[in-house]
């Protein structure tokens, strides 16, 4: 029974990470209606970026602050550069830079960085708390997670430049005739996904250790997450983020064991898009058929 | 919505012309020459690259016509590869069938494969289904080398498998024997692929992609049409896969990662998205461009593909295919 | 002697249009400060074009001045910050967004303190949206998503608010109620307004200047009234 609670706490632990890569997709969906395939390796340069500046002798939060604003220019650079010229493309051109730029962010990281396996430094206290229930790293990266959530969540909810990059994503037309910026909303809504997306990176580094393709099956955890709890609903994302980690947990450990893993995220996307492909909290997004 | 911006519009120019002056036959015996020239000259090692080449080129075809034709964006092409080639492997190294039964065989699993995939991602909208793709394409090595299925897949080993020798006392070695083989085969479905676009069903493909509403309101049964290019597309991939268990003469769940799917992709794109031709370059390019590319930088192959790849998409959006056909229309006018 | 008073919208030789071909074949006209400009015509005529000609919403060709400032080929974002609000064609309504979100919208630009005697004001005019305050606007009727547009255009304190079609597909009470508050701001607030109306009979009783379009060329303009009273002008082109 206590071996279920565990199962339970770190499912909760780990899905606090998918729930911010997913938050992070739904953002860019939300201000482009794009689902960027890079998100995992982006946020894993980013990590890179951050053991580099802790390595450097940088204190562990001050890289950590460092990292996400790198991460947030990088970003909205890379919509500037790449995405932006491309604004009018079909579907397929966009599905294709994301690919290059997957292909192009991985393999830099490894050029750059070498493909060892790496520790990853935890900045919160490194051993069992509660009985051994959950690590002092599980609490510490969830408790980061929901800040950031929160955070991110009064941002759109409560500020003028949230509201205006809601209004950019749901009607451009009508954004700029109330005098949005729009093309710098959508910069803006990757900068902050890549921000996001660098914090979830180095929460999970210490669990997961550090290497170039890291991200790879988080990406798909967080999609399913993205996915189940509905991706045009930010909070809906959070929660599938969590429950995806529970369900991945508990189902590794008592279903179909660990070697399935990445298949269970599989079989949970088929099922939402099969069963109900708004997700818990979404609306209807469905293709014309 | 979503074929490339400059995709050809009609087939009938992405198929090759012959230019004035030059009579077909001609053309034929130059291709013919062109084609069996690397029996007499290329060295093993060369022939296999090229076979290969030859494989993925089928890949691609099988890719181009759901993602390019039918405009259904897929990342997990690899996964029908990956089903062919064990089906072959299987065939072969479990049940002692024949080498050519395997042929047919995998194109028959794979297409009842992707009409079983194809069913569900009718409801998928572009990003979607390329995401849902991927994600089978990433879970495929994990299936494979799952436990339960040990005993026929061969777990993280994998299935080893002999090349067939030349049939009728050939004066051909197994290498030689193999490319033959493959490159008849892809001219046969090239063919087949080409008469299928021009047909009516295939009007209705490239139709469903376009308009698809003015589709539906001109009574095509939109979601049998879709199924059925799945299936078609998944059956091709799924030969080309059976034809590379042969060439490799190994099967194991780490040659079929999804990085295999995006190589598809990216032989497609480069090649030219709807075009049948397009499919010979992206076939060549995903064979020769790594060695190339490891050429021009030791570390980093990947950095460069990648590249290659945005600036395709951005100079040369119609791909190799697309480029030819402008220079083509440059040098008739 | 007064001294003439500039317009505070010039526009000359303009041409605009969406594909390869023109919809305005070069057409000139001024907005007045402080009055109502009526663009009349039927279906197809251009008057829709000319509004988003005039932000910068579509290609355009010639001289469009706000104020003595050009603003032809400028971004429709940087035309709206001069103080060009508009109520376009369709409402533009953000569905998805409460009806504060959308009035806080309007205001979105503006870094002054009066934002919130503005939305005071609103409710004055619009009472109905003081009602539906949190509501979503998608589950707004018509004629309250037209009250929202025009309290989200107003919210910028616009110079210039452009009207496209208010009483399209509206009751002819709210019609009359739209109508009656576009007088009330003309003559309160300090701003021109330049209507786009199919409804000449409506639209000249409260413009002051009317301009007439017929397939992208004005074929008629002068003061509302004299336009009112010109019997063939009426029966050739405005039909009653």
């Amino acid at each position: 029974m206590n071996g279920f609670l565990h199962q339970i706490i770190a499912g909760i632990a780990t899905g606090g990470i998918y729930a911010s890569v997913a938050l992070a997709l739904v953002m860019i969906y939300q201000a482009t209606h794009h689902v960027n395939f890079a998100q995992g390796e982006m946020a894993t340069f980013s990590t890179y970026i951050a053991l580099t500046l802790v390595n450097a002798g940088w204190p562990f939060w001050l890289a950590f602050v460092a990292t996400v604003g790198i991460s947030f220019c990088l970003g909205v650079l890379i919509e500037r550069v790449l995405m932006r010229p491309m604004d009018k493309a079909p579907v397929l051109t966009h599905v294709g830079l994301f690919i290059g730029l997957v292909l192009v962010v991985s393999n830099l990281t490894g050029w750059v960085f070498d493909y060892t396996v790496k520790p990853f430094p935890t900045p919160f206290f490194d051993g069992p708390l509660l009985g051994g229930l959950v690590s002092g790293h599980e609490l510490g990266s969830t408790a980061v997670t929901l800040v950031v959530l929160g955070l991110v969540y009064l941002f759109f909810r409560h500020t003028s430049l949230g509201l205006a990059m809601r209004a950019a994503a749901f009607n451009p037309v009508s954004a700029r005739l109330v005098g949005v910026r729009v093309g710098w909303m959508l910069a803006l809504g990757w900068g902050l996904a890549a921000a996001i997306g660098a914090i979830a990176g180095i929460m999970v580094a210490p669990v997961v250790f550090l290497e170039p393709n890291m991200m790879l099956g988080i990406l798909l955890y967080a999609f399913a997450g993205a996915l189940l709890g509905g991706i045009d609903n930010p909070l809906g994302a959070v929660v599938g983020g969590f429950a995806v980690g529970v369900i991945e947990n508990l189902g590794g450990t008592y279903i179909v064991g660990t070697e399935l893993k990445l298949t269970l995220a599989l079989v949970i996307i088929i099922g939402v898009l099969l069963v109900k492909p708004s997700g818990l909290f979404g609306r209807v997004v469905l293709s014309r058929v | 919505m979503s074929e490339l911006s400059e995709a050809p519009p009609s087939l009938r120019s992405a198929t090759v012309r012959p230019a004035p002056g030059i009579p077909p036959a001609l053309l034929w015996a130059l291709g013919a020459v062109a084609l069996l020239l690397p029996l007499f000259m290329a060295e093993s090692f060369t022939l296999f690259q090229l076979t290969t080449a030859a494989i993925y080129a089928i890949a691609i075809l099988g890719l181009n016509i759901i993602t390019g034709y039918n405009g259904q964006i897929s990342l997990g092409h690899g996964a029908f590869y990956a089903v062919g080639a064990y089906v072959g492997a299987i065939m072969l190294d479990k049940l002692n069938l024949p080498y050519w039964s395997t042929l047919p065989a995998a194109a028959v699993i794979c297409g009842i494969l992707g009409w079983g995939i194809g069913r569900p991602a009718l409801r998928l909208g572009g990003l979607y289904l390329a995401l849902t793709t991927f994600s089978l394409a990433v879970a495929v090595p994990q299936i494979l080398k799952y436990r339960g299925i040990e005993e026929w897949t061969g777990g993280v080993q994998g299935v080893l498998v002999t090349k067939p020798d030349a049939p009728f006392g050939l004066p051909l070695n197994p290498d030689q024997y193999l490319y033959v083989l493959t490159v008849l085969l892809a001219l046969g479905v090239f063919i087949l692929a080409r008469n299928l676009m021009a047909s009516r069903l295939g009007r209705a493909i490239v139709a469903i992609r376009d308009h698809a509403l003015a589709a539906e309101a001109m009574g095509m049964n939109i979601a049998n049409i879709k199924t059925a290019t799945f299936a078609i597309s998944a059956a091709i991939t799924g030969l080309a896969g059976a034809l590379s268990a042969l060439a490799v003469e190994f099967v194991s769940p780490d040659s079929f990662q999804a990085s295999l799917s995006i190589t598809l992709f990216v032989g497609m794109v480069v090649g030219g998205v709807a075009s049948i031709f397009g499919a010979v370059f992206g076939g060549l390019f995903v064979v020769f461009m790594p060695n190339i590319a490891e050429g021009l930088s030791k570390s980093a192959p990947g950095v460069i593909y990648g590249i290659i790849l945005i600036a395709f998409l951005f100079l040369l959006p119609g791909g190799v295919a697309g480029l030819l056909r402008r220079l083509g229309a440059r040098l008739r006018r | 002697m007064l001294l003439e008073v500039p317009p505070l919208l010039e526009v000359k030789g303009l041409k605009a249009g969406y594909g390869p071909t023109w919809v305005l074949a070069g057409i000139d006209f001024a907005v007045a400060e402080g009055g109502v400009t009526a663009l009349l015509g039927a279906n197809g005529a251009g008057k829709t074009t000319t509004l988003r000609a005039v932000c910068g919403m579509i290609r355009t060709e010639g001289s469009i001045t706000l104020a003595g400032q050009p603003i032809q080929g400028r971004a429709t974002e940087d035309i709206v910050r001069l103080g060009v609000a508009h109520v376009p064609d369709g409402r533009g309504t953000f569905m998805e967004l409460t009806v504060e979100e959308n009035m806080r919208l309007g205001a979105i630009t503006r870094r002054d303190k009066g934002v919130a005697a503005d939305f005071e004001r609103m409710f004055e005019l619009f009472p109905r949206l003081k009602q539906r305050f949190r509501q979503q606007a998608g589950t707004l009727s018509g004629g309250e998503q037209q009250m929202l547009a025009i309290a989200r255009a107003l919210l910028l304190r616009p110079r210039l608010l452009l009207m496209d079609e208010p009483s399209f597909g509206l009751a002819p009470l709210i019609v009359q109620e739209i109508f009656g508050i576009m007088a009330r701001v003309r003559d309160e607030q300090k701003v021109s307004i330049l209507l786009v109306e199919q409804n000449a009979n409506l639209a000249l009783e409260i413009a002051d200047q009317a301009y007439l379009l017929e397939t992208g060329r004005i074929v008629v303009s002068g003061p509302a009234a004299d336009i009112r009273q010109d019997e063939s002008i009426r029966r050739s082109y405005l039909g009653y």
